[in-house]
């Protein structure tokens, strides 16, 4: 079976629209970038504190807005976080900004919180423990203590084994929050003197902390200067690798072109309001290599069709190149595509904004390889071999001068 | 069989065993499913974001450890002018790494160069002091500044280690990261809790013992200078104590202890140190602690010659408690103090572990709870699969027996891929993901690739053998560039990058060299088998 065959397409004589589109697409992600005051920085580059939980009902916003300000966090930002696939996750993400570089601990932020989220939500009763907040380590000391299975007092490893399964049980079950006692004892070894002990000391708590993240502002800063220079130096190695194996114009165009694509989907980011995190930097990079990839798939076929094509124009040969390799882009850029869809759709909350800039930067990428990195080329090409011959004036005439040798270089490379 | 293809069958069969070994046959050879499945996840060791826990950065603030070693010196000089009857006006450290010696008498200018040339020149630069008569300024030289740092920070890596490792917690790392100046990065798998762990980490862990100048305390720090009328004796000093009832001047009051400047005993001295159940307050907790030989051999004089006066236990620069030497004391003691059990056993485990050599700042704080890792592991895992499946079936659809051939090279290229990265004992992580997920794009693109244009050749009338000959021949080269492009460009973020974007890097390189195995030479060698069974005349299903 077969979609594409013997596509004719003059994709050079169109590049003008292509221009226009990016510079439209530049334009507005530009324009949202300005007017919003730069992008929106997730904590790994500003700083902050996120506190994520889920609660066991719908959450009770108002009710959590009015603990945080009675610990004189007022000014804290609280969001729902609506999945796709579970619009109905019960899960509240609670930020907070860096209040300055103080003396203050690093961890005040959380520590303010989780206390505004346990009066709040606690039992009241203080001798008891939130079961949902219990860690392996300390279930399994409590019930090495308490020993409601009369195994004497070298039974620690059993029990620490038994702490492991019912934390496993709530944390992979029942997604960190166990509501009901009497739910325990579906856990392999939990009988009815285990959870009758279990609560003397325990409540079951009706909210748990799924993540917390705290970043210093100075490494806040630090990251993003990493992330900026490592992505560049990527780049420059990318140039030198296709300037070495094609012409330099080609490594010029192709990065030119997965910068834009860069510049593009950074632009969707601030149109839409998503954040930019580490895990964002890694979907950059991730487009920058499949972009890339399709560029020079395109290039590929321009050298080899250049030399078994002497007599044809450049642009006409490089028309004929994407044709030729028209099919293997939209099928494999389709799947992709496809993929990260799936991601998208399916991802979970963490994977959310990772996948939406490879949906956006696949549709870019792809398109980048034929509308802005191979007409390019071309333009370079026109400029040094025809439009130099044909220009007339003093400006053009020292051009010809300047660049002669290396024209001629070219123009050889070229058709080699 | 053609001989060539037979051999060429049996190295990418030999390389599949090994692959399958290394995922499921290690760290010992399964005998049954639950046992493969137990060595697989084993060997696959997920990163904190998939599997739940704790990361933290840490600073060490190494500049603490130069200006501590100014002190020392400064100190020395006091003593040893003093011992020469070198005369000065005063010594005084101007900053963290520079001493200035104002007035040197003008006759003894000689001798005060020539002294602390023959002693200090190995780490201090000594020169007239600017703008002053004869006056000197030491500066501390570069390398000694940077030698100080350095050994300040693998001091401290150690000491957290220890410190991590007592507390009994599955495989940490503990590891200086090369982001920024002097940090220390901290990852705590599967704890969910940080805060333990946080307090246990950032405990300085200073215990000194040393000899009280004055028996009784003092309420406040001027009522200590008026006893001395206004002048601390020399070597002496004034330290804050912990108000203890019936200890100070007013019950909850504060105290001040006069000690002496240099203890007797110091952390290092101890040769262990734990919890006991305290017998002065009933359910409480104290730190029982014993003395190596050779301290031992310096405490036991000591407190023969101080029977009846106090001893002051100093803990973090703070007097815990100054207990009366009752008799002579040869190798043991104890810090008393109204602890609970957590805390006694805590401090014990500081004290062995020993004291941080200079104090830490947090700088970076991360917790996965397991339950999200759980989540994520879920969510990541069906997503690949769905889209492993509609890529796959999409390719034979597309490309009939041929895309079986794409199916085969995929799924061989994730095996590698996994087996890899259990060999080399790399973590995967939700960046690594991103990785595999390029790797799978880039791994169907070859095959893409290869597959277009054979049906180009078989289009412009060549036969099915010469036809997938070319095929490869010309693809070849595109994939070549395409995938150095990318291992470039994933060498340069290993290299300039930390955390994250290095996962990211690592799972792209493997994957990437993996799939011009799989794409080229096994589809290669599967084709030819193909093509060598088929009857000449015959189409190929592509």
């Amino acid at each position: 079976m077969e979609f594409f065959r013997q596509v004719n397409l003059d994709w050079m004589g169109k590049a003008k629209y292509f221009v226009a589109l990016s510079m439209t697409l530049l334009l507005i992600g530009g324009i949202s970038w300005v007017s919003k005051r730069g992008l929106r920085y997730g904590i790994d580059f500003k700083g902050g504190t996120l506190v994520y939980v889920r609660f066991a009902q719908q959450p009770p916003i108002d009710q959590i807005r009015k603990g945080l300000s009675e610990q004189g966090l007022g000014d804290s930002v609280i969001q729902r976080i609506s999945d796709i696939s579970n619009s109905n996750s019960n899960e509240v993400v609670i930020g907070l900004e860096q209040h300055g570089q103080g003396e203050q601990a690093l961890d005040a932020g959380k520590v303010a919180i989780l206390k505004a989220l346990h009066t709040t939500f606690g039992s009241g009763d203080p001798s008891k423990q939130d079961l949902n907040e219990a860690t392996p380590s300390s279930l399994a000391e409590f019930l090495a203590r308490r020993d409601p299975l009369a195994l004497g007092p070298t039974a620690g490893g059993r029990y620490t084994q038994l702490a492991r399964r019912i934390a496993d049980y709530r944390d992979k079950e029942h997604n960190g929050l166990v509501s009901n006692f009497d739910d325990l004892k579906n856990v392999e070894g939990v009988t009815d003197g285990v959870v009758a002990s279990l609560r003397d000391a325990y409540y079951p708590g009706n909210f748990t902390i799924r993540n917390v993240e705290i970043v210093g502002p100075k490494v806040g800063a630090q990251l993003r200067r990493q992330a900026i220079l490592v992505t560049l130096y990527a780049l420059a190695g990318m140039l030198v690798y296709i300037a070495f194996r094609f012409e330099w114009v080609y490594g010029a165009a192709a990065v030119l072109a997965v910068f834009h694509d860069v510049l593009i989907t950074l632009g969707f980011f601030s149109l839409l309001n998503f954040e930019i995190s580490l895990t964002v930097i890694a979907a950059l990079l991730t487009l920058v290599g499949y972009s890339m990839n399709d560029t020079i798939v395109i290039f590929d076929r321009i050298r080899e069709n250049n030399r078994l094509m002497r007599r044809e124009p450049f642009p006409a040969i490089v028309n004929r190149s994407i044709n030729q390799t028209l099919s293997r882009t939209i099928l494999t850029s389709g799947l992709t595509f496809l993929t990260v869809m799936v991601l998208f759709l399916m991802g979970g909350q963490v994977l959310r904004s990772f996948s939406f800039a490879l949906v956006v930067g696949i549709v870019v990428g792809t398109y980048s390889s034929f509308g802005i990195a191979a007409p390019l080329v071309v333009a370079w090409n026109h400029w040094r071999g025809h439009g130099v011959a044909a220009g007339t004036g003093s400006a053009a005439g020292n051009k010809t001068r300047a660049g002669e040798a290396a024209s001629s270089r070219l123009a050889a490379a070229g058709r080699r | 069989m053609n001989p060539n293809l037979k051999w060429k069958a049996l190295f990418i069969l030999a390389i599949i065993l090994l692959c399958v070994y290394g995922l499921l046959g290690l760290p010992a050879f399964p005998t049954s499913w639950t046992q493969a499945k137990e060595n697989f996840s084993k060997q696959i060791k997920l990163g904190l974001d998939l599997q739940g826990g704790t990361h933290l950065v840490l600073q060490v603030q190494v500049q603490e450890a130069v200006s501590q070693q100014t002190d020392q010196v400064v100190d020395w000089l006091t003593t040893h002018l003093r011992d020469k009857n070198i005369r000065y006006d005063e010594i005084r450290k101007v900053d963290d790494t520079h001493i200035l010696v104002r007035n040197v008498v003008p006759e003894q200018s000689s001798q005060f160069r020539d002294f602390t040339n023959d002693n200090l020149r190995g780490d201090w630069d000594l020169a007239p002091a600017p703008g002053e008569g004869s006056g000197y300024l030491l500066t501390m030289k570069a390398s000694t500044v940077a030698g100080i740092q350095q050994r300040t920070m693998e001091q401290s890596v150690e000491t957290i280690r220890r410190r991590i490792d007592a507390l009994g917690l599955t495989e940490p790392t503990i590891q200086q990261q090369g982001r920024g100046e002097n940090e220390i990065l901290v990852q705590l798998p599967g704890e969910g809790d940080p805060t333990r762990a946080k307090a246990v980490i950032q405990a300085g862990g200073q215990l000194e013992l040393r000899r009280v100048v004055d028996p009784t305390p003092f309420p406040s720090e001027a009522a200590a200078l008026a006893a001395h009328g206004g002048v601390l004796p020399p070597g002496s000093e004034l330290l804050r104590g912990k108000a203890e009832a019936g200890q100070a001047g007013q019950p909850g009051g504060e105290t001040w202890w006069l000690l002496d400047r240099t203890p007797i005993i110091t952390g290092r001295d101890l040769r262990s140190a734990e919890e006991n159940r305290s017998t002065e307050y009933p359910g409480s907790y104290e730190v029982h602690f014993s003395l190596s030989t050779e301290a031992a051999r310096r405490f036991g004089p000591f407190t023969e010659q101080n029977i009846g006066r106090p001893m002051a236990i100093v803990l973090e620069h703070r007097v815990q408690s100054a207990p009366i030497i009752q008799s002579r004391i040869e190798d043991s003691g104890r810090i008393t103090g109204r602890f609970g059990q957590q805390e006694a056993h805590d401090l014990a485990l500081i004290l062995r572990a020993g004291a941080l050599p200079a104090s830490i700042k947090y700088l970076e704080e991360r917790t996965v709870g397991p339950s999200l890792g759980a989540d994520s592991i879920r969510h990541g895992f069906q997503a690949s699969v769905v889209s492993l499946l509609v890529v796959m079936m999409f390719m034979v659809f597309y490309y009939r027996i041929s895309g079986v051939n794409a199916v085969v090279a995929l799924i061989l290229n994730l095996v590698i891929l996994l087996a890899a990265l259990a060999y080399f004992g790399a973590v995967l992580t939700l960046p690594g993901i991103a990785g595999v997920i390029l790797t799978i794009g880039m791994g169907v693109d070859s095959n893409v690739l290869v597959f277009e244009r054979v049906r180009e050749e078989l289009r412009a009338g060549k036969a099915p053998v010469s036809a997938v000959d070319t095929g490869f021949q010309r693809a070849f080269l595109t994939i070549i560039d395409t995938h150095v492009t990318t291992v470039v460009s994933a060498v340069f973020l290993f290299v300039f990058g930390t955390g994250p974007v290095r996962g990211f890097a690592v799972t792209l390189t493997i994957g990437l060299i993996a799939n011009i195995f799989t794409a080229i030479y096994v589809s290669r060698t599967i084709f030819n088998w193909h093509l060598a069974r088929m009857p000449r005349q015959a189409a190929l299903s592509i």
